[in-house]
């Protein structure tokens, strides 16, 4: 039957093994042999070694971003994984309305990056301009709005994932802690959070590497304005390429320096909560 | 006793609830006034119902409409969205199911890439990947369809390849002893089972791809195409000014379909986001 199915390579896995060569793996290996050259167009590239990176880190505006983006990543991930958790436990108590509040939390979850950063622009702005603030006024007014916006965007599908999570939870197991005497709190800890491990392993890196790449949301809501202060990874590197002259080098070993961050940061992440997890 | 403290336990976290549901919603609902408000009120008092001196009808909307062409945008982005999500479909489940079926060096290798694809985040190709999509002139609604399968090939091969390892092989082999090739075996036997993960799939890469700003605003030529979230920043000008107003009346078309879209399918939409956790 292999030896069938492999005379029909064309048809069925040449597409798509074309297309993503193209758009994916070509882009990629071009990218990184670009962040060693000096160039303006593809054509014109020049190979000057490590230069560009050594730049990198003389521009204080990347070291900025970077801590900027690692602080906010830290924050939404706790804040947004302890709420849609702390959500899905009340919500899979069998109360009144449950699949009404489901879905109504789960419904920014849909909605773009950029129409997010508008609506919470005029929110925020509403309210800050109480106090004859704005969101642009200071970094931390962008930073602690980038939080809330996140959190009303990614609960919503956290909590979903929690609540298939706890709801897979073997009932005999919980009925046994009880019978032995356990509060509720000693239940949860020992019981419930071992048990659905697996979906805290995916949550928090679902929630870390969205927040880590974050762009739109960030683009939308401030700009990186006061400037360029409240400007998370993704926006800085947009902006060394497009918007600074003879910095394309830069940009593109700015962009390999993320990547490379974001792959290792996944692999501590996947590690450390995998190791936590339980056979059933 | 214990049932009666049950159910007014029930009822005040019932009641808590409704009551985070409509703050929850309210700044989609505050941003829906707003956008019958002229500009100056909306500046002034963000959070104030429309009164006689600030209600414009839907001068905002019919403004707002012509300015970024907002139709036009609609069609561009539906167009997309539904045609790169029906090729991604086709090709990537039988790339899929010829990666899982024949165990080749060409399969191994092409199942890790997709992996790997996975965490890289845009900004590491967007100069490359948006070069080569002009060159090939991809720069056109149709081109960008290409562009999408093969950025979007790494998750949905890796989900389809997942399935189709848990489907046992005897159905197919019966199929192919009775005479079918593979392609009739694929479409006849494989493609009905993997249904769940289609959909699975679509809806994944369908919020994806509406909600998607800086693929199709590098790739795109935007002097003839706009998607809706390019045409939304499009109103935010040259100089951070906004044109408010227009602003709120966008945001409200740009949510109404997703709303749509969402009641519609809600309860595919969220068994897809929870199966697509478990897998990826």
């Amino acid at each position: 039957m292999e030896k069938t199915i492999k005379k029909y390579f064309p048809i069925f896995a040449l597409p798509t093994a074309a297309a993503f060569t193209v758009f994916f793996i070509i882009p990629f290996i071009m990218g990184v042999y670009l962040s060693f050259c000096s160039f303006t167009t593809v054509k014109d590239a020049k190979l000057i070694g490590f230069s560009n990176y050594a730049k990198i880190w003389g521009d204080p505006t990347f070291v900025h971003a970077l801590w900027y983006t690692a602080l906010f990543s830290l924050v939404a991930v706790i804040s947004i994984n302890v709420l849609a958790f702390a959500v899905a436990l009340l919500l899979t108590k069998g109360i009144k309305g449950t699949n009404v509040f489901r879905t109504v939390f789960f419904m920014p979850n849909l909605i773009g990056g950029i129409v997010l950063g508008y609506i919470w622009q005029l929110i925020l702005n509403g309210i800050l301009a109480r106090y004859d603030l704005t969101l642009t006024f200071s970094e931390k007014y962008g930073f602690w709005g980038l939080v809330i916006l996140l959190n009303w965007q990614q609960i919503g599908y956290m909590m979903i994932i929690y609540i298939a999570g706890i709801q897979n939870v073997p009932g005999d197991l919980i009925e046994a802690a009880k019978i032995d005497g356990a509060t509720k709190f000693q239940t949860l800890k020992s019981v419930t959070i071992p048990m659905v491990m697996p979906s805290i392993t995916i949550c928090t890196f679902l929630t870390l590497t969205n927040a880590f790449k974050l762009y739109d949301q960030n683009l939308a809501l401030t700009a990186g304005a006061p400037s360029d202060r409240s400007e998370l990874l993704a926006l800085n590197i947009y902006n060394t390429f497009y918007g600074r002259n003879g910095w394309e080098g830069v940009g593109q070993a700015k962009a390999v320096v993320f990547f490379i961050l974001v792959a290792v940061i996944a692999i501590i992440q996947l590690r450390a909560t995998r190791s936590k997890e339980v056979q059933q | 006793m214990e049932n009666a403290r049950k159910a007014k336990h029930g009822w005040a976290l019932t009641l808590f609830f409704t009551i985070l549901s409509v703050v929850y919603i309210l700044p989609i609902v505050i941003v829906v006034y707003n956008s019958f408000k002229s500009k100056v009120w909306i500046n002034k008092t963000p959070f104030a119902l429309p009164n006689e001196k600030s209600f414009v009808e839907f001068l905002n909307y019919t403004k707002g409409i012509e300015k970024t062409n907002f139709f036009g945008a609609f069609v561009v982005s539906l167009f997309i969205t539904v045609i790169s999500v029906l090729l991604i479909c086709l090709c990537t489940s039988m790339c899929a199911w010829y990666i899982a079926r024949v165990n080749s060096a060409f399969s191994r290798t092409f199942y890790m890439l997709c992996a790997f694809s996975m965490i890289v985040p845009f900004q590491m190709v967007m100069f490359t990947l948006s070069k080569i999509a002009n060159m090939l002139h991809c720069s056109n609604p149709f081109g960008i369809i290409f562009v999408y399968l093969g950025f979007g090939a790494g998750l949905a091969i890796f989900m389809f390849v997942g399935f189709v390892k848990s489907i046992p092989l005897e159905i197919e082999e019966a199929a192919m002893i009775d005479g079918c090739n593979p392609l009739q075996t694929f479409f006849g036997v494989v493609l009905p089972i993997m249904k769940p993960t289609m959909i699975t799939v679509a809806i994944l890469q369908a919020m994806w791809i509406w909600n998607d700003y800086l693929l199709p605003y590098l790739v795109l030529d935007q002097r003839k195409w706009k998607t809706i979230p390019i045409a939304v920043q499009y109103l935010k000008g040259g100089y951070g000014a906004v044109e408010m107003g227009q602003m709120m009346a966008m945001l409200v078309l740009a949510i109404i379909p997703i709303v749509i879209f969402y009641l519609a399918c809600q309860k595919y939409i969220i068994e897809g986001v929870v199966a697509g956790a478990v897998k990826g």
